[in-house]
């Protein structure tokens, strides 16, 4: 028939085989997925092999020890030196770096990026824990819960730092409120620790939402007739969230923390504004973000180095997440060890689910 | 029956207990409540003393009222004055702009991959989203130096380049968008798009004609959560964006007021205000959607 030029292939192609339905996915999927892949190798592969080779090069510029303007040209190492083994070059050769420098301060940047880290996200487990159970428990209301939780979730961080910059001013509302409780006022945004303890704080804020929201998917999936088993054995109600609650919810507790984890490691926004990065001695707050683009001024070749070791923490990071932690995040196909997880679902599990990669929301850059 | 035999004490025993859940039962009701107000006082409460601030007249900044006092609108309209070097109008239509081109290219392009990860077998696959999951946790930061020498370079660190901010956006709006997508196609009833082939349609029109229309409600929140992470972007921008491109976060961050030296407090507030509202709409009137966005994928198993 004429008008079957558009029909007829598929119809014969179903004769010859019952599989044919999806033959030729493999190029249609190369193809279909190449557009992204250029895309990212545009915007983020190119970059990286770009910062990669400029940290083995010279800043140009005035050289410290001759006077005279140096062209760049290969450095070899010297630039990763100059960070990890604080190595400066002054007129009389190679010395460590004299305090106040830049090249001096990484590892107190690498010291405050992680104490940022492993206090705001130990602090945002134990709440997000505790929000997601009681939103998991109250049925009235939830809306309006999941509306105000979503709030911190949805400002932006230059926002939420200006916001807590004003809330912990020196007459804010914070210390007013600390007042009424007889304590001194704190200077929040110029002593060392507390305002290591403000961007914390504001942190915690903002992104506690977004790992009780995670957890709470988690503990939705668990069976109402586990919690049930559980008390006729007579379990406790520790015993209960220790060992049926969290090794149910380690999947997408792990799948959170990870996310969180990478996002405060490569914190920048917030400590910029609300202490400038500084605080104390002058760069209390100054994350490794802030570093490496106060570094960007003075040359972009050793500012590249401490962006790639930025990089390499935080590949390194997630590597052992994913590896050792069970941050189970591009789920393969379901295979060994995944049915019994399948069978706590409260519905009934769904056909056969393509595997479903977590989402990521929640980078508060 | 066996139960009848049953001594009273055996009885009483049950309802001391019955009792004893009744109160436990009610005690832990007034506990989640407790729990719940916390919650939202939690979220709300900078939020309220942001807005209600921007409403204060200036020389009660530091006023302790919990509801407004003082009520102003001189806040708003100097946030936009421009006497004091500050372009926040301007930031707004930038952070339109940058958003919705970002959004616009991320999810064209994303879309295609999405439903190639969702839904096609090819080699390669896990080792695909692997990359693109790898690129969302990618640092902003490493993205600078190289990227400040290259625009510096051809000249787009000055005057409206709007692709200095939106190319660099890119990096993570593209992943963002294809994870979120892929979660969303992962859940759809496909089984209506084998039929339709059945029925003679080619991949392409079955997608186009029966799936498009289904999977219209992930798209828009994948657009949104897409649009929201742009416009709440800062570090490129804060590098890229000249005093003609500069999108709000930027503008807010700097913002300065009439007097050196000293911190514009409410005006800020009110800046604040107006980038936040329009967020907060879209997240009360979308938030069961961009929940399921948040959390698509991140809890199955």
């Amino acid at each position: 028939m004429s008008t079957d030029a558009q029909t007829a292939p598929p119809q014969q192609r179903q004769k010859r085989s019952p599989k044919s339905l999806n033959a030729g996915q493999g190029r249609r999927g190369i193809l279909l997925v190449s557009p992204t892949l250029a895309l990212l190798a545009v915007v983020i592969l190119y970059p990286l092999v770009k910062a990669v080779l400029m940290s083995f090069q010279k800043d140009s510029g005035l050289d410290k020890a001759t006077g005279m303007f140096v062209e760049g040209g290969f450095a070899g190492l010297q630039n990763y030196r100059h960070w990890l083994l604080q190595e400066c070059q002054t007129p009389t050769g190679t010395t460590s770096c004299p305090p106040g420098s830049l090249g001096s301060q990484f590892y107190d940047a690498l010291f405050v990026t992680l104490f940022f880290t492993v206090v705001s996200v130990a602090i945002e487990i134990g709440l997000g824990l505790w929000f997601a159970m009681i939103m998991n428990r109250t049925f009235r209301g939830r809306g309006l819960v999941r509306a105000a939780i979503l709030v911190p979730w949805a400002i932006p961080t230059a926002v939420t730092a200006k916001l807590w910059f004003f809330i912990f001013a020196y007459a804010g509302i914070a210390n007013q409120m600390l007042s009424w409780v007889g304590i001194k006022p704190v200077l929040w945004t110029g002593d060392t620790w507390p305002a290591r303890f403000a961007v914390i704080f504001a942190d915690v804020w903002k992104t506690t939402p977004f790992m009780a929201l995670l957890i709470l998917a988690g503990l939705q999936l668990i069976s109402a007739d586990v919690y049930e088993a559980a008390q006729i054995d007579g379990a406790s109600k520790w015993q209960t969230f220790s060992r049926i609650t969290l090794p149910l919810i380690k999947v997408p507790l792990m799948v959170a923390v990870l996310f969180r984890t990478l996002d405060v490691l490569r914190i920048y926004d917030l400590p910029a504004i609300l202490t400038g990065g500084g605080g104390g001695s002058g760069h209390a707050t100054t994350s490794l973000s802030i570093l490496v683009i106060n570094q960007i001024r003075a040359g972009f070749n050793s500012a590249s180095a401490l962006s790639t070791i930025v990089f390499l923490l935080i590949a390194f990071v997630a590597f052992i997440f994913v590896k050792f932690l069970g941050a189970d995040v591009v789920q393969r196909p379901p295979g060994k060890g995944k049915a019994k997880r399948r069978l706590l679902r409260r519905s009934p599990a769904p056909a056969e689910q393509e595997p479903i990669p977590a989402s990521l929301e929640g980078s508060s850059r | 029956m066996t139960t009848q035999a049953l001594p009273a004490t055996a009885a009483s025993a049950q309802e001391t207990e019955h009792h004893y859940h009744y109160k436990s039962h009610r005690w832990q009701t007034f506990r989640s409540y407790l729990g719940l107000a916390l919650i939202v006082i939690w979220g709300l409460a900078p939020f309220y003393w942001m807005v209600v601030t921007a409403f204060r007249d200036v020389a009660y900044t530091f006023d302790t009222t919990p509801w407004p006092t003082h009520v102003t609108m001189e806040n708003f309209q100097a946030a936009f004055s421009t006497s004091t070097g500050n372009h926040f109008g301007q930031a707004l239509v930038n952070s339109v702009i940058i958003g919705v081109v970002t959004t616009a290219i991320a999810m064209l392009v994303g879309v295609f991959a999405a439903y190639a990860l969702a839904r096609l077998d090819f080699p390669g696959k896990f080792l695909i989203l692997g990359v693109i999951l790898g690129a969302s946790m990618f640092p902003g930061v490493a993205l600078v130096s190289p990227l400040f020498q290259l625009f510096s370079n051809i000249g787009w660190l000055n005057g409206a380049n709007y692709q200095a901010l939106i190319i660099p956006d890119i990096s993570f709006a593209l992943p963002l968008t294809v994870y979120t997508l892929t979660a969303f196609f992962s859940e759809m009833p496909w089984e209506l798009e084998e039929s339709a082939r059945m029925d003679g349609c080619t991949q392409g029109q079955a997608f186009r004609k029966i799936m498009l229309p289904l999977a219209a409600p992930g798209l828009f929140t994948t657009a949104i959560l897409c649009f929201i992470s742009a416009w709440n972007e800062y570090l490129l921008a804060q590098q890229f964006s000249t005093a003609v491109t500069q999108p709000v976060t930027v503008a807010i961050a700097q913002f300065t007021g009439a007097l050196p030296r000293q911190e514009p407090y409410t005006t800020v507030m009110a800046a604040g205000t107006i980038v936040t509202v329009p967020l907060i709409i879209m997240v009360l009137v979308f938030q069961r959607a961009i929940v399921s966005g948040l959390t698509a994928g991140g809890v199955k198993g």
